[in-house]
């Protein structure tokens, strides 16, 4: 596979860091002189620009969270002048409040280049046709995806989410090569193209880059056997750029942070403090080439760790592990750490039912009760009561061994859990008050 | 001489019945006999029709989790000792019953019981050769 920008992607580890540090050193001054906000940070933590002297110094400056955003909620982390920004984004909002990002004509194009990168890794070129069916809006997936297919010259075709029988007549009619959008959006395509009798030799589809949630392993097997195509992770945030942050390569390795403009750390998300490589922990970015709204040592709360050796493809770019979770998204079950994401690892991989789940968390009394809903499917039906409730029981056995907690598991009929254009909701938390 | 069962996965839920009835009503498709097996949260209904091969289609256009089974159908006269006559004929066969169901005809003195072993042709067999009067699928889709 070709690698978009040589130069960034491959340079060694001595050059990176010097670019690095080059390039924070005058974001640092650049922040503190036009964000009042950072600034105060800054001197309540006793730190200066003239203290950050090396991309090592990244760790005396203050953290960034969500609460930050919404405390200065919508322009009071903004460094440029409005008249400067051309392009606004917001996040969709899954966690809270919307945060919302503003871009200089400098920033679309780091956007582009880091989109174009991405593209390029999971085979786009300037012949590609790259059906964006994730959402155009204030949601950065459809415009990420967008300006990097034009940076690269490839044919966008803006579709945007929804309409999933359009979509089908689109992905058959104009030829399309690339397909992007959230995976549980790609895995319902396959479903509607099963149902609606077309195979997928009909397609000219080659390659699908998937994001904005997080997905399993056999997650992606499923969807590279009913669609017939090289699935790529990508991740992003919109509070950093949007989808584009970091990508997957060939190897599969993990995903490739373009950390020329984003730099990653990886920190203890109780304590604050930077990690040795390889632990795992919060995944925080710094934002040493933006403009609009740079953030330094913003806080992902995604739970993943970085791996500094150079990878196989040939690219030197850091490599971040698939995301494990979200402190957001981890449930807590009597104590236990749970994550959807397991959950839906544990259906594929069995096989015996539909990869549709709906996880109901309540609490009666002083215990919290778990249930995992799980559709049926034709082929796993039975006529016998005992078949079912065996069917239930291998279910609940394969949950607790990979939780370490165990679910009720209840069988729904087919198609009972609702299908997602975007973002799936799989969790129902009635805990909360 | 097997009799075509539809088995039909219900949740347990305000509705989830009605639904499937509503189906069968508006594709004209008459219930000879029917049983449910109900567990706390789902249930499984059983069902012998007028035309099993119409009622799977709908349901599963429908997306209802739906299977065809085949099940024996007998017809025990009405009297004491009626059923476990034929019951004897399949624990002799070493047969074993997973469940039964019986339902009424408005003619002649017999009950009609609909039976699922776990070994169909067996208990076909020593059902008839046990002299227990085993009904076709004709005569039952079209009582």
């Amino acid at each position: 596979m070709p690698i978009w920008n040589e130069k960034y992607e491959c340079m060694s580890r001595d050059e990176m860091t010097a670019l690095q540090t080059e390039r924070l050193v005058a974001q640092v001054k650049y922040i503190y002189e036009n964000v009042p906000y950072y600034r105060e940070l800054m001197e309540k933590k006793g730190v200066l620009p003239g203290d950050i002297k090396h991309i090592e110094d990244l760790k005396y400056l203050p953290f960034l969270t969500k609460q930050d955003l919404r405390d200065t909620y919508p322009y009071g982390l903004f460094a440029a002048d409005t008249k400067d920004i051309i392009e606004l984004h917001a996040s969709s909002g899954t966690t809270g409040k919307q945060v919302v990002t503003g871009y200089t004509r400098k920033d679309i194009d780091i956007w582009a280049e880091a989109m174009a990168r991405t593209l390029t890794s999971a085979g786009a070129d300037k012949s590609s046709f790259v059906q964006v069916a994730y959402g155009y809006g204030l949601f950065t997936g459809g415009f990420g995806a967008h300006h990097g297919a034009q940076k690269i010259g490839a044919t966008a075709i803006p579709i945007s989410s929804g309409n999933t029988a359009r979509q089908i007549a689109v992905l058959k009619d104009f030829g399309t090569t690339i397909l992007a959008c959230t995976p549980s959006y790609a895995l319902y395509i396959a479903e509607t193209l099963e149902e609606m009798g077309i195979d997928k030799s009909e397609l000219s589809l080659k390659a699908g880059v998937f994001g904005a949630e997080p997905w399993s392993e056999e997650m992606r097997d499923e969807i590279e056997r009913r669609l017939g195509i090289t699935a790529t992770d990508i991740y992003g945030l919109t509070e950093i750029t949007g989808p584009g942050v970091s990508f997957e390569c060939y190897d599969r390795s993990g995903l490739h942070v373009n950390e020329d403009h984003f730099v990653p750390e990886i920190i203890d998300p109780a304590t604050g403090e930077v990690l040795p490589h390889g632990s795992v922990g919060e995944l925080v970015f710094s934002c040493i080439t933006k403009e609009g709204m740079p953030l330094l040592r913003y806080r992902t709360r995604d739970i993943t760790s970085l791996n500094y050796e150079k990878c196989a493809c040939g690219r030197t770019l850091v490599r971040m592990g698939k995301v494990q979770g979200r402190t957001d998204d981890m449930l807590i079950i009597r104590g236990v750490n749970v994550f959807p994401s397991q959950i839906e690892g544990v259906l594929l991989d069995l096989g015996k039912t539909a990869p549709y789940y709906m996880i109901i968390v309540d609490r009666q009394g002083v215990l919290d009760t778990f249930e995992v809903h799980v559709e049926m499917l034709d082929e796993f039906f039975s006529d016998e009561v005992k078949q079912l409730e065996k069917l239930e029981n291998e279910i609940r056995g394969k949950l607790q061994s990979v939780l370490g907690i165990s679910p009720k598991v209840k069988l729904v009929a087919p198609k009972s859990i609702p299908r997602s254009e975007g973002k799936a909701v799989r969790v129902i938390d009635r805990r909360k008050k | 001489m097997f009799v075509k069962q539809i088995s039909v996965f219900v949740e347990n839920t305000r509705g989830a019945l009605s639904k499937v009835t509503g189906i069968l009503a508006e594709n004209g498709i008459n219930i000879r006999a029917l049983s449910i097996a109900d567990t706390t949260d789902f249930g499984i209904l059983r069902l012998i029709v007028q035309d099993p091969y119409k009622a799977e289609t709908v349901l599963k256009a429908n997306d209802i989790a739906v299977k065809s089974t085949d099940v024996i159908a007998v017809a025990i006269s009405d009297r004491p000792s009626g059923l476990h006559d034929a019951l004897a004929v399949l624990r002799d066969a070493d047969v074993t019953v997973e469940y039964m169901y019986a339902f009424v005809c408005r003619s002649d003195c017999e009950a009609y019981v609909i039976v699922k072993t776990d070994n169909p042709e067996t208990a076909l067999g020593a059902l008839k050769s046990g002299g227990v009067k085993v009904l076709s699928s004709n005569d039952v889709y079209e009582l």
